[in-house]
């Protein structure tokens, strides 16, 4: 059902460096889109850009035919633009259970009277958000340990508490920012899981990822950006064939 | 978030019940006023622990709207004859209003303005509480501020304060024991581990701050309106910014980002002076060493403290 995000002529510098310019590309509905592209290239501030961290020098993105310009990062989340962290982990001090209901904090429809009274209203919905935090939880195969404090699990866990936050809510697009980093094979197999049933839930992903194998098992499109241009867009395996890909990845 | 909620419900019912038994075990009317000064306190420190632990801002003048609320409804009930209770609300909305409209502007910013802002705002109501002399009265203070009546009943003995004042605190810690438990609560503490990442799950950073410190300005405004109306007689004094960096101390003190530290660190260092008036000179120097020691080797506070050693009792297991 066509674009869901389209970015046009995107620009940004800082002071001389310029991570982005001009990048132009869309996310198809449904999609899995692989960003790729040596360190530097620009995926991290191409994200920020997009949900809002970082104010683009140039260009428009849309979102569902909609410009974002001028929108702060928790408006964009609240119309259904999710994204992870490539360093920002999990929130402190609160369980794993209460992490992942913070991901669906833009759905509330109670007011915080309800919630300071108690009122029959906001005890509905958290029991429903509590059970869709579960749902959550058990995708990512974290349930059990729903009442733990979320810093005390092992990396790899904490990442998987961070990706049930950012999907409980059912975002349009989600927007992921090297899932994989850190984790091991079987972690990174279970991760590439875990996408492929978000897709077939009918949600668009942008995956930012160093771990190839990946990137090429489990995504439609690939764009590869490098020096903050685009170089090359298609399937993983014309990708896979690119001249100047491999150039920009083996350094000429 | 039930479980924790019940938990916390259960520990505030015990307490309920020691603070309705103990006046009928001390009978010093000193204690009395002790506990209701504690009680006050904690009020106010309950509500910033909601901004330091929960919204991570810091603010160093809630002496002012702890100000705002003594003179505000003390002057309105002197003036205009009506009840403290009327009085109380009154000086709570224009609080909550003030308060609104310095969080809007403020906490736009980014960095540590509100600690200067609120700093600024403390010194300004101290010294217009000195200047404005025909209206305040001045240093000398403010005398004959009327108790507050039910019905035929005057609350104005320390007993009565003590069951108006802890009945009025404990009704606000269960409120807010609501709130933290609830996604307020937890869109609070998000935003205090990280702006950027809570903003991302749609969570307005500007808002929960404005709230945190609305909500944080309003506890104090109440404690100030019990405050004139139980001792009667309010001077400025009292307002100046050390009270404000005591009460910050003592929300670190007791674990910040925990309401039972707030209890905690109020309902300790506000007696913790009158018990040491024993050591004579070397009173502000102990009370001193022992806030220090706890900042520096329990930065969790007591709070941290207490629980490391139930934890360690139940053998390490997490609840
Ligand atoms: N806040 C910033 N201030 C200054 N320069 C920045 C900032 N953020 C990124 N850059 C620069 O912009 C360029 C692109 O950085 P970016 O983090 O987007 O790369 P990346 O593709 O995500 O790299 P990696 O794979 O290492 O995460 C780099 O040259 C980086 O040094
Ligand atoms: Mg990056």
């Amino acid at each position: 059902m066509g674009e869901i995000l389209k970015l046009q002529t995107v620009s940004k510098s800082f002071g001389g460096v310029k991570a982005l310019r001009g990048v132009s590309f869309s996310l198809e509905d449904g999609e899995i889109l692989g960003l790729i592209g040596p360190n530097g290239a620009g995926k991290t501030t191409l994200i920020n850009v997009i949900s809002g961290l970082l104010k683009e020098d140039q260009g428009h993105i849309l979102f569902e035919g909609h410009s974002l310009k001028g929108l702060s990062p928790w408006q964009r989340a609240a119309l259904g633009l999710a994204r992870t962290f490539q360093h920002i982990q999990v929130f402190a001090d609160l369980t794993v259970l209460e992490n992942v209901l913070c991901g669906l904090h833009r759905q509330r429809k109670t007011s915080f009277w309800a919630h300071f009274l108690r009122l029959p209203a906001a005890v509905a919905e958290e029991k429903d958000f509590e059970s869709r935090a579960y749902q959550a939880l058990a995708l990512v195969g974290l349930k059990e340990k729903a009442s733990w404090e979320a810093e005390t699990l092992p990396y790899g866990e904490q990442k998987k508490v961070v990706l049930a936050r950012s999907l409980v809510s059912n975002p349009r697009l989600l927007l992921l920012d090297e899932p994989a980093g850190g984790l091991n094979e079987r972690e990174t197999e279970e991760l590439g899981q875990i996408l492929l049933k978000l897709k077939t839930k009918g949600m668009t992903l942008l995956l930012v990822e160093h771990d190839l194998n990946l990137v090429m098992n489990i995504c439609d499109r690939v764009v590869v950006l490098n020096q903050g241009e685009v170089i090359a867009m298609g399937s993983p395996l014309e990708i896979q064939k690119n001249n100047r890909v491999l150039e920009a990845y083996l350094g000429k | 978030m039930f479980a924790r909620l019940q938990k916390d419900r259960r520990r505030l019912l015990g307490l309920a019940l020691l603070i309705y038994i103990l006046p009928f075990i001390l009978h010093n009317p000193y204690y009395l006023t002790v506990l209701n000064l504690s009680a006050l306190n904690i009020l106010t420190v309950c509500g910033l622990t909601l901004l330091i632990g929960y919204a991570g801002q810091i603010s160093l003048g809630h002496a002012g709207f702890w100000a705002l609320g003594a003179y505000g409804s003390a002057l309105l009930s002197l003036h205009t004859g009506w009840s403290p209770w009327i009085t109380t609300l009154l000086a709570l909305l224009g609080t909550i209003g003030l308060a609104a409209l310095m969080g809007v502007t403020i906490l736009r910013l980014r960095g540590n303005y509100l600690v200067m802002a609120t700093l600024a705002f403390n010194l300004a109501v101290y010294f217009f509480l000195v200047e404005a002399e025909d209206l305040t009265g001045g240093p000398p203070g403010l005398p004959g501020i009327p108790p507050y009546k039910l019905g035929p009943l005057v609350l104005a003995s320390d007993l009565a304060a003590y069951f108006l004042i802890w009945t009025v605190l404990l009704l606000i810690l269960f409120l807010t024991f609501n709130l933290v438990h609830s996604s307020e609560g937890r869109a609070l503490k998000a935003l205090a581990a990280s702006e950027t990442a809570a903003a991302c799950l749609g969570i307005n950073p500007h808002w929960y701050k404005v709230l945190a410190f609305v909500l944080s300005a309003a506890y104090a405004s109440l404690a100030g309106s019990f405050y004139a109306h139980y001792l009667s007689f309010i001077s400025p004094k009292t307002f100046d910014i050390f009270f404000s960096v005591e009460l910050v101390a003592m929300s670190l003190f007791g674990g910040r980002g925990s309401i039972w530290g707030a209890v905690l660190g109020a309902g300790t260092l506000t007696p913790l002076p009158h018990l040491l008036s024993f050591f004579d000179e070397y009173r502000d120097l102990i009370y001193g060493a022992l806030l220090m020691g706890v900042l520096i080797f329990f930065p969790q506070g007591l709070m941290g403290l207490l629980e490391r050693v139930l934890r360690s009792k139940s053998s390490g297991l997490k609840s």
